[in-house]
């Protein structure tokens, strides 16, 4: 009977790639930057500071991590992180008073989603910027 | 702060080129290839806009 053994890629050591991942989730396209992706850098950095100012404009709510059912726990939580992985955006945000309670209309409604995209597509950024860091892509 | 008042179609259209701008960068390889990604992406989000659209509009008759 023949046997598969799955050959597991080693981990790339940390210092390859902690200080783009952690650069890129701070400032947006930061981590290309310091990889001197310098084009793609400033096109993620234009394209998330963008959408998540715009959220702003849009009087997009912030997610808090409440707990309640597990609709809500999921939504609040993923909502949380999503908003987070904004970095420094985020960070600002909070700190300078901007984060806006929930309101009812779809201007707000599509300024939240903006916030929350806005985060996720950072988190893409930060993935790709790991994968360069550590030889995985060009 | 200044307000920002957008239409579904302006938001939605907004929404779809920067989520493309971003997929298109961060998934492919060359500068060609990832241009054309991200074309392809802005053409489906407008294309599920429209599409959508169409439906609510007949759905709700």
């Amino acid at each position: 009977m023949a046997t598969q053994v799955s050959k597991k890629e080693p981990t790339p050591p940390i210092s390859m790639w902690a200080a783009p991942v952690i650069v890129g989730w701070l400032i947006p396209g930061g981590g290309h930057f310091l990889l001197k992706k310098r084009g793609r850098a400033a096109l993620l950095l234009v394209s998330v500071t963008v959408m998540f100012v715009f959220g702003l404009l849009m009087r997009g709510a912030m997610f808090h991590p409440e707990k309640g059912d597990l609709l809500t726990t999921v939504i609040n939580y993923g909502g949380f992180l999503s908003n987070l992985s904004a970095g420094v955006l985020y960070l600002l945000t909070t700190m300078l008073g901007y984060a806006q309670p929930d309101v009812a209309g779809h201007v707000h409604d599509y300024g939240t989603k903006f916030l929350v995209t806005a985060g996720l597509m950072n988190v893409l950024a930060m993935v790709d910027a790991f994968e360069i860091a550590t030889g995985k892509k060009d | 702060m200044p307000r920002m008042n957008l239409s579904h179609f302006e938001a939605a259209f907004l929404f779809a080129l920067f989520a493309s701008v971003v997929l298109g960068v961060v998934t492919k390889r060359t500068d060609n290839e990832r241009l054309r990604y991200g074309a392809y992406c802005f053409g489906c989000f407008l294309a599920a806009l429209f599409g959508l659209a169409w439906l609510m509009k007949l759905g709700h008759g």
